[in-house]
């Protein structure tokens, strides 16, 4: 039973994770509860028909479907999270004066919750699709499983869920003020983690190349299957033998969603106009 | 954009013709797994030059194949197979394991 809720704490955590993050990062926003519940549901309906088709996308594009898929599903995710970010830029004066004036933009139509309830989707859906076909392969392998299967997959469930309520919680001890500053911070960092995670996945496929296969290592300090080593994987993306091509994905994503933030916040004509038009 | 879907279909088609002789060619090195087991465990590769690597799962279960030292991981449905470009690898010892079974599924190349 310990075996197999270690690994489904293990596929809950980065969800978990960025459930816990867009959370914090939304405070205030009026029904962003259901956004959310409807992320996590639609991830599983994801996760559930990815694996149920699990033979037909490890065979597509000449037998690399599942990289080539894993690595869209990121790309997606960061765009969704860079986007995010460049309009918590254009909005920022109005939240950090005042938090409800967060739930007067989505009121107005112009805070668009879609984009962290499809981060949350795709985050699921990743982790997701292998854990259905984990536990649909402890159901199957003979009679008596259904103890391990349900107290493991309890107990990592739980695990996770404990996790990030304390990462949530404690984000939530983040002043107001600056608690957007901070959740953007992290949802930058969660984006560059991600670009450099599909990165490797393109690199497995044979469509990237690896430019250096180990820039450095640091698996004598955390390795990559440690508790610390994944939470800091989905963090900040942590790796202990990064290819160079990640690292240069890394450093592009935090370049150019930077550069994004800034020019927006530069440019505050269009924000007057939104906030006439409410 | 209409008019751009037939090029992009061809498109489509040639790279999927272009990648098909890829796939035709013989794996260099072949590892079963039955059971929840590496078949073989141990497999000695050349160093310092790209190898493909099949990995065949008799099992009817679904099983990840996975190795943080060769940095893969994908999971290959119950009855199906698998193959992954590797290297040039440098010489050592790469550990991979199944992670849905890793107490009995483990295995490694020892590049040379």
């Amino acid at each position: 039973m310990l075996a197999t809720a270690v690994i489904v704490l293990r596929e809950v955590l980065e969800a978990a994770l960025v459930v816990s993050i867009v959370l914090a990062a939304t405070r205030g926003v009026p029904g962003r509860g259901s956004w959310v519940s409807f992320g996590i549901a639609g991830g599983v309906l994801g996760a559930v028909t990815v694996a149920v088709f699990a033979d037909a996308l490890a065979a597509g594009v000449s037998g690399l479907g599942q990289e080539i898929f894993y690595a869209a599903v990121l790309f997606v995710a960061v765009v969704m999270l860079g986007w995010h970010n460049v309009w918590m830029t254009r909005h920022g004066r109005e939240m950090a004066s005042n938090l409800s004036s967060v739930g007067a933009a989505v009121r107005g139509g112009t805070k668009p919750m879609y984009m962290l309830a499809v981060v949350v989707m795709l985050a699921v859906l990743r982790e997701g699709s292998e854990l259905v076909l984990f536990l649909y392969g402890i159901a199957t392998s003979g009679p008596g499983q259904s103890v391990e299967l349900a107290g493991g997959f309890t107990f990592g469930l739980l695990g996770g869920v404990t996790l990030s309520l304390a990462m949530y919680f404690g984000l939530l001890r983040v002043p107001a003020k600056r608690l957007f500053s901070v959740t953007g911070w992290l949802i930058l960092l969660l984006a560059a983690g991600m670009a450099a995670q599909g990165a490797a996945f393109l690199v497995q496929a044979d469509i990237l190349p690896a430019l250096g296969d180990a820039v450095w290592d640091t698996s004598p300090l955390i390795t990559d299957e440690s508790l610390v080593g994944r939470v800091l994987h989905t963090l900040v993306g942590y790796t202990a033998r990064p290819y160079g091509i990640q690292i240069g994905f890394y450093i592009a994503t935090l370049g150019v969603l930077l550069l994004l933030t800034k020019l927006f916040a530069q440019n505050p004509q269009p924000i007057g106009r939104q906030t006439a038009a409410l | 954009m209409r008019k751009l879907r037939p090029i992009l279909n061809a498109v489509f088609i040639a790279g999927l013709l272009g990648a098909t002789p890829a796939l035709a060619a013989e794996p260099d090195y072949t590892v079963t797994i039955k059971d929840h087991r590496f078949e073989p465990a141990e497999l000695q590769v050349p160093a310092g030059r790209k190898i493909t690597l099949l990995v065949k799962n008799l099992d009817p279960t679904a099983e990840e194949f996975e190795s943080k030292d060769l940095k893969r991981e994908r999971v290959i449905p119950g009855k199906s197979e698998a193959t992954f470009t590797l290297g040039p690898l440098k010489p050592g010892t790469y550990r991979f394991v199944g992670e849905f079974h890793e107490s009995t599924a483990k295995g490694s190349l020892i590049a040379k």
